[in-house]
C-alpha cells in the first residue's frame, strides 16, 4: 500500500530565485509529522506548493503523490477535490483567515456542500455538530455570526471545524497557534491532537516552536534554507540530534530538568535565497564545516532505519555531541 | 444603526448649508451682478434700481439671512436675466443632462468594472497591461481634450457624427463617449486595485484550500469584499450625474445643467448659480448617504460597530 503522501524532490522558485531546493517527505496514514525551521526555510511553501496554492509566478517541479496518484499539476477539478476533501489546511493568522463579509454558517456549509453528500437541513445540522465538536458554545446561534464577532482562538477552532468538514485524511496546520495567547495555544493544540486521535487523520504541524512539535508529533523534519536537513522520530531527534543545525536548534532550548547548562546560539543568519552558498547551505554557520561541505549540497541519507540526515559530517557531528554530553 | 444614520444625516445637512454659504460668499465677492448684466455703460440710476429690485443694496448679512429664509420656504429666487424662477430654468435642463450622464454612467460601470476585474485576475498579462495603459491615458487626458480629439476624428475627419448640438440621438454619442471613457478608466483602475488587494488576503487562500473552485472563489469570496471600496467611487460618480458634464456640455454645445451653470456664472445670475449648486450638493450628499447605507449592507463589521455605538 503506498504511503498517504509522498513528496519527491519538490522544488519551488519565485521569479527564478529557488526557495525550495528538493524536499522529500513521506507521510503514512494517521501519522503526525512536525515541520520545524526558521521563517523562510520553506515549511509552508512545501505544502502550499503540494496543494497548488502558490501564486502563478511560482515555478514548481518535482512530484507529490497522494496514495500513489500524482497531484502536482493535476487538473483544477481534481485539485479542488483534494483540497479540503483529502488534505485540509489551516493557517496562522486567525484575524484574516475567514472571509469577513460571510457568516460562519456560509463558510462552513460551503465546505460541507463541496465535499460531503449532504442535502438541505442536514448541511446545517452537520455544521452545528462540527462547531460543537471544536468547542464553540451555543453553536446554533453562533453559526449566524460573522468572523469579527469571534476571538482569535475561536476563529482557529472554526478553521479546524471547516478543515474537518470535508473528512480529510490529512490536516496541515501551518503555525496554527503562533498568533494566539499562550493559554489559548495549549487549548488549540489539545483540540488538534484530540481530533487527530479520534478521527484517525494524519497531521503535519508546521511550527518554529520545537516544544509544540515535540509534544504533538511522532516524527519531526527539520528544514533549513529550502531543504530537509534531518528527519527523525521526535524523541530521538530531541535526545540525539545529528545535523549540526538541528543540534543548534535544540541547544538553544533551555532544558526543563537536569543540570543547568549554557544555552547555545547558532551564529550568523539564514542565507539569502538569491545568494545560496554552493554546497551545504548551513556550512557558513556550521562549527564542523570542512572543505568538502562547500563542494556539493549533501542529500538526505538514512543513518538508521527511521532516521535520515543531510550532512556529510553526520558522524563527526554525532561524536561532537556525545563529547559535549560526556563533559 | 439608528445613531450611525442620524450622525450621517446631520453631517449631510451641514454640508449643504456650507455649500450654499460658500456659493453665496464667492458669488457676492466676485463682481457686481448689476454691472455684469446691464453693462458698464448703464446709467447709475438704472443700476441702483436694479440693485434695489434684487435686494443687492441690503447689508450682506441681511441678504444672507434673507436668502436662507427663502431657501427654507422653498423659494430659490428668480433669474436676474429673464425674471423666471431659477428652479424652473434648472429643472427644464435636467432631462438633457441626464440624457448624457445616465447612459455614460451605465457605460462606465459596464466597461470599467469588468475591465478592472479581468485585469486583476490576469495580473501582469498583456491584457492587464493594455487595460491599465488605456486607463492611465483615460484619466490623465482631460475631458475637453478627449472631447476635441473625438470631434476631430469622428466629426471632422470621418464625418460620421455631428460635432455639437442636440437635434438627434446621434448628437449624444460623442458627449456620452467622452464622459464614459474617462469614468470607465477611473473605475477600471480602482476596481483592479480593490480586487488585487482582496485577492492577496488570507481568506482567499483559505477558500482555495478548502476546495472552492477558482471561479467561485472570485465570485463569492473576492467580489463581495472588493465591492466595498468600489461602491465609494460609484457613489461619487452618481453624485456627479447632475453636474459632471459642465465641460462636455460646453464643448458639444449641449443645453444641459452644466452649460446653464457656465452661462449663469459668466452673467453673475446669482439665483440660478445658487440653485444649481444646491441641486449638485443635494445629489452629492444623497449619494454619499446611500453609499454609507450600502457600506452597512456590504460590510457586517460596520453594521455591528453602528449597533454598539
Amino acid at each position: 500500500m503506498p504511503p498517504l503522501v509522498s513528496i519527491r524532490d519538490l522544488r519551488v522558485a519565485f521569479n527564478g530565485v529557488p526557495v525550495l531546493r528538493g524536499v522529500d517527505i513521506v507521510l503514512q496514514r494517521g501519522e503526525a509529522l512536525g515541520l520545524v525551521g526558521e521563517s523562510g526555510s520553506g515549511k509552508s511553501v512545501t505544502w502550499l506548493a503540494a496543494l497548488g496554492l502558490l501564486p502563478r509566478h511560482a515555478h514548481v517541479t518535482g512530484s507529490v503523490q497522494l496514495e500513489g496518484r500524482e497531484i502536482l499539476g493535476a487538473p483544477a477539478a481534481e485539485l479542488d477535490h483534494v483540497r479540503g476533501g483529502r488534505i485540509a489546511m489551516i493557517f496562522q493568522d486567525p484575524a484574516s483567515a475567514l472571509n469577513p463579509v460571510l457568516t460562519i454558517r456560509k463558510q462552513l456549509c460551503e465546505a460541507l456542500a463541496l465535499h460531503r453528500d449532504l442535502q438541505g437541513s442536514a448541511v446545517k445540522t452537520e455544521a452545528r455538530r462540527l462547531l460543537e465538536l471544536v468547542g464553540i458554545p451555543d453553536a446554533a446561534r453562533r453559526l449566524e455570526a460573522y468572523p469579527h464577532e469571534f476571538s482569535g482562538g475561536q476563529i482557529q477552532r472554526i478553521m479546524i471545524a471547516m478543515a474537518l468538514a470535508g473528512n480529510p485524511d490529512l490536516l496541515i496546520a501551518d503555525e496554527p497557534t503562533t498568533a494566539l495567547d499562550a493559554t489559548i495555544q495549549a487549548q488549540i493544540l489539545e483540540l488538534l491532537s484530540t481530533v487527530r486521535r479520534e478521527l484517525g487523520i494524519a497531521m503535519v504541524l508546521i511550527s518554529h516552536d520545537l516544544g509544540v512539535v515535540a509534544e504533538n508529533c511522532d516524527r519531526v523534519a527539520v528544514m533549513y534554507a529550502g531543504r530537509i536537513v534531518e528527519d527523525a522520530p521526535s524523541n530521538q531527534l530531541f535526545a540525539d540530534p545529528v545535523h549540526p543545525y538541528a543540534q543548534g536548534l535544540i541547544g538553544a532550548l533551555p532544558p526543563l530538568d537536569g543540570p543547568r547548562r549554557r544555552l547555545t546560539a547558532i551564529p550568523g543568519t539564514v542565507p539569502d535565497p538569491a545568494q545560496m552558498p554552493s554546497g551545504c547551505a548551513f556550512a557558513p554557520r556550521c562549527a564542523l564545516a570542512a572543505e568538502p561541505c562547500g563542494l556539493a549540497a549533501p542529500s538526505l541519507a538514512p543513518i538508521a532505519n527511521d532516521r535520515s540526515v543531510a550532512c556529510i559530517r553526520a558522524e563527526a557531528s554525532r561524536r561532537a555531541l556525545l563529547g559535549i554530553a560526556a563533559e | 444603526m439608528g445613531r450611525y444614520f442620524a450622525i450621517r444625516i446631520g453631517r449631510a445637512a451641514l454640508t449643504i448649508v456650507l455649500v450654499v454659504t460658500f456659493a453665496f460668499v464667492v458669488l457676492r465677492l466676485s463682481g457686481d451682478p448689476a454691472l455684469m448684466i446691464l453693462g458698464p455703460e448703464a446709467p447709475p440710476e438704472v443700476l441702483a434700481a436694479f440693485r434695489k429690485a434684487w435686494g443687492l443694496d441690503d447689508p450682506i448679512w441681511f441678504q444672507y439671512l434673507d436668502y436662507f429664509g427663502a431657501i427654507a420656504r422653498g423659494e430659490l429666487g428668480r433669474s436676474m436675466r429673464d425674471g423666471r424662477p431659477a428652479i424652473e430654468l434648472v429643472l427644464e435642463r435636467i432631462p438633457a443632462t441626464l440624457a448624457l450622464t445616465l447612459p455614460a454612467f451605465v457605460f462606465k460601470v459596464a466597461l470599467g468594472i469588468p475591465a478592472g476585474i479581468y485585469a486583476a485576475l490576469h495580473r501582469g498579462s498583456g491584457i492587464d497591461r493594455a487595460v491599465m495603459m488605456t486607463a492611465v491615458a483615460g484619466f490623465t487626458v482631460p475631458s475637453f481634450v478627449l472631447a476635441l480629439v473625438l470631434v476631430l476624428v469622428f466629426a471632422v475627419q470621418l464625418g460620421w457624427l455631428p460635432s455639437g448640438g442636440q437635434d438627434s440621438w446621434r448628437h449624444a454619442i460623442l458627449p456620452i463617449a467622452t464622459l464614459s471613457l474617462g469614468g470607465a478608466a477611473v473605475l477600471a483602475r480602482f476596481t483592479r486595485s480593490a480586487m488585487l488587494e482582496v485577492l492577496g488576503q488570507p481568506y482567499i487562500r483559505t477558500a482555495s484550500a478548502k476546495g472552492v473552485p477558482w471561479r467561485k472563489v472570485v465570485t463569492s469570496h473576492a467580489l463581495p469584499n472588493a465591492a466595498i471600496p468600489t461602491v465609494t467611487i460609484l457613489g461619487f460618480m452618481v453624485g456627479t450625474l447632475m453636474a459632471g458634464a459642465v465641460v462636455v456640455e460646453s464643448v458639444f454645445a449641449w443645453p444641459g445643467v452644466g452649460r446653464l451653470l457656465v452661462v449663469a456664472v459668466a452673467n453673475r445670475d446669482l439665483a440660478v448659480v445658487q440653485c444649481i449648486l444646491l441641486l449638485v450638493a443635494m445629489t452629492m450628499v444623497t449619494s454619499n448617504l446611500v453609499v454609507d447605507f450600502l457600506y452597512g449592507f456590504l460590510d457586517p463589521r460596520l453594521r455591528s460597530k453602528g449597533a454598539h455605538a
